[in-house]
């Protein structure tokens, strides 16, 4: 693998250098200055890194629909499917909330990697109908998404929402890295160039938040408001140093569709991770709104507790995000 | 078809195929992912990894039965596996000719002579196998039994056996010197106890080939290439070690641009083994006929650099069938009959040779052992996963392949540094920070795809102590501890337990202290109070900071103290819950509402989600230690 050298002729061997060889010498040697030197010039930096700048930010769209009104419906079954059917009945039908052509995101809670039975994360029989009614009413496509506290793909996996999504003709938008942008939301304490699940939003017109009912050491309560900590990323808990200025703020940036609270089973103790058939109660309620701390008010009551005994609920209110008197907007009572 | 094109389609199929199974080891359920792919399978058709778990721990494993398959087939034909299997092979081959790529076919011949530096590779597989061989020797010799005489006495009597019949077979008196070692070895058992010296270590997967290419191309290259894609995982897959296991496979394919195949021809133990099994192969390439013009064309594409135009070395040979068809007067075949040239069947090694290497193979585990690790000096750090043997029985398995890490969902599983030594390096500990979370409940992926059950299979069932393991309780891999100076409740009295809310158990391992501790500067004068405002005597607080719902105000109602949440403040002013008699308040004592995680040893797994989740992440203040695991009842915790 011996390269060829070019070889001098020889009677050019230690012979002075002519004018061609000079021209060629000079004008390569100028070509280099002038690429060394143009790039010191326009790469030159006299001032050094400054401290990091806020970066502009991307904002959520507003998903409700005001000519719907603040509505909800507490439907009492035993059957969640029966009841997330009577409850969207109750305040208008599906047709309402969904139109042809729309692109639904439905928020569900997968936090954790435990079976369905736990109910711990969204159970996959109401999500299965929910996608199923949002599709019949024409929505052109449903996405189901949540950045959960556990490994995603074992969470999706586990809880029966991968498969549920993917069984009802959902598409499932597992929490990459890359759909994560930051996002300051007005008005927000701690919501501020923090990174937040936008990518999942592309295109999106509806949004859904389906959740279950859960016992919260922390926070007193773990419902819809709370369901949105599932769009953020980063070192998200960090924010339980003040968690109910925080919850607040979810709910100052999101604004939803509908959000449905699945009270089917009520995680009263344990909470949020449950992990045993023990942690549940029994209460037989589907809550459907769209009004999200009305329907957080209203599931508190599943838990014996009341909006007082969760400032968060209280914050919300005063930052206008809704009532925590769900009775004020004349709650449609059903019976699934 | 020329039968050289045969072996590159055969190199290319089982080249895609482990591609394949990398690929495939994603946990999941599509068609892709694990769904009884059989992602082990190269490493069981490794007789290396068969052959040294059998020393260890006398008995062969599952799926490892499949190396019979590969003694079998290379007992019959020889090397085939190097030049027509191997995925580790077929990379070397690949950049091997990439490299004589516009080499001179003399420069060729050159550097394909056998080079006295192939010994090495006997060498090398001599030294691992005799690692693995101290329990086995013990269990022989009676070391560590009750009566060393009675071996002692049997060795002797073989020998003197033997010797007699010296002159009836060949290498009888090979067999007699041996005995006499042996027996010398017992002995040794009559004077000393030996128990605590003489152990086995499985230390092949260091270099042999198969868990070498599983571990570099799932613990760095796969890792790599996705990190662009984010395919097999959502987060990026993280993995300690990677500079050395990186660094080893990149230098072993580049020194193919010196040598080719420079690992298969100089380090590779499993190709030595090959080599000494392949000796009684019953076709063999080699001379057909005399009249050889000695052009050595046929050393010009040779991969195994076996010399085929010469005295074939048999134990070098690959089988790639080049020479078939470089030599021009096709004087060479793969026939049933010797080369006419002749043949080498035994490698090139010298007696003290063999007797170095094994000796070293045999002295080093003990030698290594005098750290401590596995004794009082054991590392609390090294968390291994669900299902793992003790440490001396781990080690007894372990091939440091990979595959634990690979699968494991969440990313903890992370191939060890140097936590252990060189004894423990690529072996599985669980790392809390790198993952994506701990290790999760539901979880037993890693001891089924663990090909040598160095982490036992385990069901469901027995990890979480549930059914017929209710009497022994969950698979503990180690306890949390709380750094009290670290944790943000405990040190600087902000309220935080994520920990608690994040315990996986039922109920929770880790639960909370609630108490109300006056902040800095806290006890407050009041000016006037009334309904539910208090005035301060004067300005002194910061505005909003104490409406955050767990702040509260403490101070005396009638006869008794008053503890009332705060809804909102300003610098001079306090509003609070309604419902409590103001009059005659003086001072308020401004306090924070504290839960304080603290651990419960009886309930907690070690699954480490605690110390993934806590908010802080450098230091974290819940820390994971290997205390209380259940594969070791010296590390125990509690009293029991």
């Amino acid at each position: 693998m011996t390269k060829k050298i070019p070889k001098v002729p020889e009677d050019r061997k230690g012979a002075g250098i002519d004018r061609r060889d000079f021209i060629i010498r000079s004008v390569k040697a100028g070509a280099a200055l002038a690429v060394s030197g143009s790039l010191g010039y326009f790469l030159y930096d006299p001032a050094g890194p400054g401290p990091a700048s806020e970066k502009s930010s991307l904002a959520l769209p507003d998903f409700s629909i005001p000519e719907a009104g603040k509505k909800i419906a507490i439907v009492t079954g035993h059957d969640r499917v029966k009841s997330v059917n009577s409850g969207l009945k109750a305040i208008g039908g599906i047709g309402t909330f969904i139109r042809k052509g729309d692109r639904v995101l439905i928020k569900v809670n997968a936090a954790f990697a435990t079976p369905p039975a736990l109910c711990a994360t969204t159970h996959p029989e109401i999500l299965s109908e929910l996608v199923r009614l949002c599709l019949a009413a024409g929505a052109a496509s449903v996405s189901v998404t949540d950045n959960p506290i556990n490994n995603p793909e074992s969470c999706f996996e586990l809880s029966g929402i991968g498969e549920a999504a993917r069984a009802s003709g959902a598409s499932l938008i597992l929490p990459k890295e890359t759909l994560f942008s930051n996002l300051t939301v007005p008005g927000a304490n701690f919501i501020r160039n923090w990174p937040v699940l936008l990518g999942a939003f592309q295109g999106i017109t509806k949004l859904i938040g389906l959740s279950p009912i859960k016992d919260h050491n922390r926070s007193g309560a773990s419902m819809s408001i709370k369901n949105w900590y599932g769009l953020i990323g980063g070192r998200r808990n960090i924010f339980h140093q003040d968690i109910h200025t925080f919850i607040r703020d979810l709910a100052l940036m999101v604004k939803p569709t509908l959000v449905i609270l699945d009270g089917t089973f009520t995680m009263i103790s344990n909470g949020p991770t449950g992990g045993s058939i023990s942690d549940l109660k029994k209460t037989d309620t589907v809550i459907v709104s769209t009004d999200q701390v009305a329907a957080d008010a209203a599931g508190a009551v599943l838990l014996g507790k009341a909006p007082t005994d969760l400032p968060f609920l209280i914050k919300a209110e005063q930052a206008g995000a809704g009532t925590t008197d769900f009775s004020s907007l004349n709650p449609v009572r059903v019976t699934g | 078809m020329k039968i050289t094109i045969v072996r590159r389609i055969s190199q290319f199929f089982f080249f895609a195929l482990f591609v394949w199974f990398c690929i495939a080891a994603t946990f999941g359920q599509a068609m892709w992912q694990l769904r009884g792919w059989p992602i082990n399978w190269f490493l069981q058709l490794d007789p290396l990894v068969a052959l040294s778990n059998l020393i260890t721990t006398r008995s062969l494993y599952s799926g490892l039965a499949w190396a019979l398959a590969t003694i079998a087939l290379t007992i019959v034909l020889g090397r085939f596996f190097c030049g027509w299997v191997c995925p580790f092979g077929s990379i070397h081959h690949f950049v091997g000719y990439l490299g004589s790529r516009g080499r001179k076919p003399s420069e060729r011949i050159a550097v394909n002579h056998y080079k006295s530096t192939q010994k090495i590779k006997y060498y090398i597989l001599f030294a691992l196998l005799f690692a693995a061989a101290g329990g086995l020797i013990a269990y022989f010799c009676d070391l560590t039994g009750l009566n060393p005489a009675l071996p002692v006495v049997f060795f002797l009597v073989l020998a003197a056996a033997a010797s007699i019949s010296t002159k009836s077979f060949p290498g009888a008196r090979k067999i007699s010197a041996a005995m006499i070692a042996l027996a010398g070895v017992s002995a040794v058992g009559l004077f000393a106890r030996l128990d605590g010296i003489v152990a086995a270590s499985v230390q092949t997967g260091l270099l042999d080939p198969i868990p070498l290419v599983y571990r570099s191309v799932n613990l760095v290259l796969l890792p790599l290439s996705d990190s662009a894609f984010h395919f097999t995982s959502t987060a990026q897959r993280h993995y300690g070690a990677t500079w050395l296991t990186g660094s080893i496979f990149a230098a072993a394919v580049l020194l193919n641009l010196l040598i080719p195949r420079f690992y298969c021809r100089i380090i590779c133990p499993l190709g030595a083994l090959y080599g000494i099994l392949g000796r009684y192969a019953i076709w063999r390439v080699g001379r057909k006929t005399e009249k050889c013009s000695g052009c050595r064309l046929c050393d010009s594409r040779c991969e195994g650099a076996c010399e085929p135009g010469e005295r074939i070395r048999v134990p070098e040979c690959v089988l790639c069938m080049n020479c078939l068809h470089t030599c021009k007067d096709d004087l060479v075949g793969y026939n049933t009959f010797r080369s006419i040239s002749g043949e080498a069947t035994d490698p090139d090694l010298s007696r003290r040779g063999f007797l170095v290497a094994s000796l070293s193979g045999i002295a080093a585990v003990p030698f290594m052992r005098i750290d401590g690790k596995l004794d009082r000096n054991w590392e609390n750090t090294l968390i291994r996963p669900p299902g793992s043997l003790s440490e001396p029985e781990f080690l007894n398995r372990c091939i440091k392949c990979g595959q634990c890490a690979r699968v494991c969902p969440t990313n903890v599983i992370q191939p060890d540094e140097w936590k252990s030594g060189i004894e423990g390096l690529w072996t599985p500990t669980l790392n809390f920070r790198a993952g994506s979370s701990g290790c999760q409940m539901n979880c037993v992926a890693c001891g089924h795809i663990c090909p040598t059950a160095a982490i036992r299979p385990i069901s469901l069932e027995e990890k979480l102590g549930r059914g017929p393991f209710e009497k022994a309780g969950p698979i503990r891999i180690g306890t949390a501890f709380i750094d009290r100076g670290r944790c943000l409740p405990w040190a600087m009295d902000k309220p935080c337990i994520v920990c608690q809310e994040t315990c996986p158990v039922s109920p929770k391992a880790i639960f909370v202290k609630e108490s109300f501790v006056t902040v800095r500067g806290g006890s407050l004068d009041v000016a006037n109070a009334k309904g539910a405002v208090i005035e301060l005597g004067k300005p002194s607080i910061q505005a909003d900071r104490f409406g955050t719902g767990d702040f509260f105000a403490l101070f005396d109602s009638g006869s008794s103290k008053m503890r009332k949440r705060i809804l909102s403040n300003t610098e001079g002013s306090i509003t609070i819950e309604r419902g409590a008699d103001l009059s005659g308040v003086k001072s308020i004592e401004l306090q924070v509402r504290l839960q304080s995680p603290q651990v419960d040893p009886e309930r907690c797994t070690g699954c480490g989600i605690c110390e993934h989740e806590c908010p802080v992440s450098g230091l974290k203040a819940v820390r994971v230690s290997a205390e209380g695991e259940t594969r070791h009842g010296k590390h125990s915790l509690l009293l029991k």
